[in-house]
């Protein structure tokens, strides 16, 4: 046999020599590649799972929680504080906070109205202040219990240790907060809700509008091309940019009307055009392209009898998009419409470049109201160089993650539904 | 009523030399109702260019005014590598030299391993293989990128400090985000590439077969040349993708502009210190907020510019089979 066969990895076909014996070997590099590539693959399945632990990992998890003042030291006569009548409780508050405080609390609900769960509520909230002093992640809890447990009684003798799910209905339900373990999504979740609310009626009928003129009417001339080039080109810039337009036009240009003002809205509290409304409008003009060009190919997917058989029964070019076309393109135009809303509420860059604002605790109550958002939430917390903020982060996280999920599950059963009866 | 009563000569009528009269009725009729539709459509087609055309206007005014400012020199723009709105320093390089970085490392990332994938996935993996492997992909495409960033900041960069050293990686550094983002990219490329390479017609694969080719070589020196174009057009698009990347960066890559090739310093990017600047209080007409938009034009442009590249990549090269 050829030393050329031996040395090069020149392919039996194009090789003069007749011999076979380089077949072994180049069995064997066939066989390392594919594994190559398998492992590849593996790599990018490793990832996603890693990301997940890695959430997971810091949503659950032990903490040491230290009261500034012990329960014990306030239980009268042997009864602990939990089982003291409201009169008793209500005395220790005034007691314990400050004059101003306990006026205030008065004026937001008098304490005669309130129930005896309540004033423990606000007992625990504002005299024990129960502080998380340390947190840590859920395979350190369960590895590591022992070392944890000695490490709490050496250097916070006083905390309690105890194991804390840091996504639970609380803190879906409870508003934004500078303590962590009060620390909710809900303006977060309201706010993303309200932007994409706007952004699905300013976008979903334009982008149906763009991809039915473009399929059904344009011919192929100047301008036609012009807009199909220029709506693929649109969707390849930077999300970022489209944030910088929507400061530009929407908050600062138009700011008279997506700060309210035009509509007679004087409240000083609205930022100056830093609003939900500029926020949706901006997320309308980002998703628009991918909008159109979904619409575009479900309405392509349509086939051209059904177009034909319309006009032979004399339908008018809308009668028979409206009655015809959209019906059956509708499926793959929804499918396509959730996928975009879904990559609009993930959208972090351009809520920032807008100006979502980074601390709100009232929910958002129409669109010309101070905003924040789930993923805006995120960001925000895990800057933070606190780990308990982490912690926070990991939480929001899965509950933007299940959302995203529910929303794509949708998508795949109204496929699996509508496609089943065409 | 008039018109319809009328009478009117039609084509047929001339050319069979008599006069066939025609009811008004009966002839095309103007239907103001489907004009309207029309143009109103034509309308929400016309959204897109007005986009277009607003970016344009808003980033190259806003730039315009940047560049007009006494502290500002293009030249300096340019050429200067120290970024320092605080004491008038406005040189581009620091923040171009760190998005280079990151997406250099995105793109070792994601180029290598996003081709690997597409090659199994074409060539190797049987049906049910598929099944469950693309929509795992779909799911990484799918998660936000503030995610990724909690990903690189809370996994990557304590990952890389227990390989290297504490002391040699920083908390915020390049390296981190870059190879978080070439996840994120991974499942672009992949999935583009995987679309050119079935493109490739089953004959070709079959020829190679019959001549004596090994599975590999067909994938390696058949398929892989043929489709080309299209996994050429997933890299640029994916390089553009990764340049505009904003929250990866913005989380894990470091805030401060600073002109390092450590990979394991930290360093902002153009689109983080886009973030970082407009996340503070910002007020119009001041000279940071005037510098953003002139960062966003050159974002704009390079973007842009891959992205025609690209295509023009695909419908250039592209080789066509019956």
């Amino acid at each position: 046999m050829s030393t050329r066969a031996q040395s090069s990895p020149v392919p039996a076909w194009d090789s003069t020599n007749t011999s076979t014996n380089n077949l072994p070997r180049r069995h064997r590099t066939a066989k390392l590649w594919q594994l190559l590539f398998m492992l590849a693959t593996i790599v990018a399945v490793l990832t996603l799972v890693a990301m997940l632990f890695n959430i997971i990992n810091s949503s659950f998890g032990l903490v040491a929680i230290q009261n500034e003042v012990e329960p014990e030291t306030l239980s009268q006569d042997g009864v602990p504080l939990e089982q003291l009548s409201k009169e008793q409780l209500v005395a220790i508050l005034k007691d314990k906070v400050s004059k101003g405080l306990f006026r205030r609390l008065e004026s937001e609900q008098p304490f005669a109205d309130r129930d005896q769960a309540n004033v423990y509520a606000l007992v625990v909230e504002r005299v024990i202040k129960p502080r998380i002093v340390r947190s840590w992640t859920l395979s350190e809890s369960l590895l590591q219990r022992k070392a944890i447990e000695a490490e709490v009684s050496q250097q916070y003798p006083n905390a309690r240790l105890e194991f804390r799910s840091w996504f639970n209905p609380n803190f879906v339900s409870s508003p934004q907060s500078s303590v962590p373990q009060l620390a909710g999504v809900r303006t977060a979740i309201l706010g993303s809700l309200w932007t994409i609310l706007i952004t699905i009626v300013v976008a979903f009928p334009l982008g149906m509008g763009a991809a039915i003129y473009l399929e059904e009417y344009a011919s192929d001339n100047f301008v036609n091309r012009i807009i199909q080039t220029n709506i693929s080109n649109l969707a390849g810039v930077p999300s970022i940019i489209y944030g910088m337009l929507g400061l530009a036009i929407f908050v600062r240009g138009l700011e008279p009307l997506t700060s309210g003002a035009l509509f007679g809205l004087t409240d000083p509290t609205t930022a100056n055009g830093r609003t939900i409304l500029s926020a949706g409008l901006t997320l309308a003009l980002l998703i628009l392209p991918v909008l159109i060009i979904n619409g575009q190919e479900a309405i392509r997917a349509v086939p051209n009898s059904l177009r034909h058989a319309s006009y032979a029964l004399g339908a008018t070019r809308w009668q028979t998009i409206w009655h015809h076309v959209l019906p059956s393109a509708l499926p793959g135009i929804l499918t396509g419409t959730i996928l975009a809303i879904s990559r609009a509420i993930g959208e972090t860059a351009p809520l920032v470049v807008v100006g979502a604002s980074t601390f709100i605790v009232f929910d958002p109550s129409s669109p010309f109201s101070k905003f924040t958002a789930l993923p805006i939430q995120i960001y925000q917390w895990t800057v933070r160089p606190q780990l308990e903020f982490r912690n926070i982060a990991a939480a929001a996280i899965l509950v933007l993650l299940v959302l995203l999920l529910s929303l794509n599950a949708s998508a795949v059963i109204l496929r699996n539904r509508f496609s089943r009866r065409l | 009523m008039m018109q319809h009563t009328s009478k009117v000569r039609t084509m047929a009528g001339l050319v069979g030399g008599a006069t066939i009269e025609v009811a008004d009725e009966l002839r095309k009729r103007r239907r103001w109702g489907e004009t309207f539709i029309q143009a109103f459509l034509f309308m929400c087609g016309a959204v897109s260019i007005l986009t277009t055309l607003g970016i344009v206007f808003v980033l190259g005014k806003e730039s315009l005014l940047f560049f007009s400012m006494p502290e500002v020199s293009l030249v300096e723009f340019f050429t200067s590598t120290s970024w320092h709105p605080a004491v008038g320093d406005f040189g581009i390089w620091p923040l171009v030299n760190a998005t280079v970085m990151t997406s250099g490392f995105a793109m070792l990332v994601a180029l290598p391993l996003g081709l690997c994938v597409a090659i199994y996935l074409s060539e190797y993996a049987s049906e049910r293989v598929r099944a469950v492997l693309k929509p795992i992909l779909e799911i990484l495409a799918g998660i936000p990128t503030v995610v990724y960033g909690y990903f690189a900041l809370t996994f990557m960069t304590p990952l890389l400090r227990s390989i290297f050293g504490i002391e040699t990686v920083e908390i915020y550094n390049t390296a981190s985000a870059g190879l978080v983002m070439g996840i994120l990219i991974l499942p672009l490329v992949s999935s583009m590439s995987e679309d050119a390479l079935s493109a490739v017609p089953r004959s070709l694969r079959e020829a190679a077969y019959a001549l004596g080719a090994t599975k590999l070589e067909t994938a390696i020196r058949i398929v892989v040349p043929a489709a080309l174009s299209g996994i050429a057009a997933a890299f640029l698009l994916a390089v553009s993708r990764a340049v505009g990347e904003t929250m990866i960066v913005a989380i894990a890559a470091g805030a401060g502009p600073a002109f390092t090739f450590n990979p394991f310093k930290a360093a902002e990017t153009m689109t983080g210190h886009i973030v970082r600047i407009s996340g503070g209080d910002l007020s119009y007409d001041s000279i940071d907020y005037n510098s953003i938009f002139a960062i966003g034009l050159l974002l704009f442009l390079i973007t842009l510019g891959l992205n025609i590249i690209s295509r023009r990549v695909v419908r250039r090269f592209r080789e066509v089979y019956e």
